[in-house]
């Protein structure tokens, strides 16, 4: 235990250059969803009324796979992000801010997870 | 905590509506739109995964009026988000503020996200066979 206060302990340390972390992962997220995104709506364009042998077999494709994971991964990130800063904005009431925040980190880790899952299950058969 | 009587920034009431104001509030609505909307395709791909009764449910229903709706929707608000998205990356890198720069890039947004609404959706109903 120390007597220091956080403050003295941290005082010309510098930055821990974690400032930004939130807002370049949006960044980030972003320059990658545009490749991927472009893909998926030409290929769900491509395969518009296609039968559940279509699809299943589309998906299971390899690099199809690999790119839709990659989708899933970017969207939910990006999309969490977004809607957390979208409730910080204007849920005023502390507990319901961070309740909604947590509601949302929490769904978008679920669905990910289960659409990789379904991906996953789909492309190994 | 402080006071809620506090004024606060900005009064949108007083403010003319503009389209670079219409524009960063509606990049903030697709953004929801589109994060609600990613649950019908998490929907289709767990359906197509569980088997074909469940896909087809999800087929007939996003085939249907209603579905069709919202999967024009949820292409507009896509492509707005998008390149409205790459806007605001040029803004991050600091280019982009001149006033009459920001309207056009503005208008470009709008119009080249119809376009490619129009364009999708034609794509579609031509690899269906419908045109």
């Amino acid at each position: 235990m120390s007597l220091r206060s956080p403050l003295g302990k941290v005082r010309g340390l510098g930055s821990a250059k974690e400032g930004v972390a939130h807002w370049w992962a949006q960044r980030m997220t972003a320059v990658a969803l545009v490749p991927l995104l472009i893909w998926f709506v030409a290929s769900v364009c491509t395969m518009t009324g296609a039968d559940y042998d279509a699809v299943r077999a589309w998906v299971a494709t390899p690099m199809v796979s690999i790119m839709l994971v990659l989708l899933t991964l970017a969207v939910f990130h990006h999309a969490q992000l977004g809607l957390q800063v979208v409730l910080e904005d204007y849920v005023h009431t502390e507990w319901l801010k961070i309740a909604s925040i947590a509601i949302v980190k929490f769904a978008a880790i679920g669905l990910a997870v289960a659409t990789i899952f379904s991906i996953v299950k789909i492309a190994l058969g | 905590m402080a006071s809620n009587n506090r004024p606060l920034s900005p009064h949108l009431q007083v403010y003319k509506p503009q389209l670079t104001t219409f524009m960063s509030i509606t990049h903030r609505a697709t953004g929801i739109a589109l994060a609600v909307g990613t649950l019908v395709l998490v929907w289709w791909l767990i359906a197509a995964a569980t088997g074909e009764s469940a896909f087809n449910d999800a087929q007939a229903f996003l085939g249907s009026i209603v579905g069709r709706l919202l999967l024009l929707g949820w292409t507009y608000a896509l492509f707005y988000h998008m390149c409205n998205g790459l806007r605001h990356l040029f803004w991050d890198a600091g280019k982009g503020f001149e006033i009459e720069t920001a309207y056009m890039t503005g208008r470009i947004v709008i119009g080249v996200s119809i376009l490619l609404t129009i364009g999708a959706w034609l794509w579609g109903y031509a690899a269906m066979g419908a045109i």
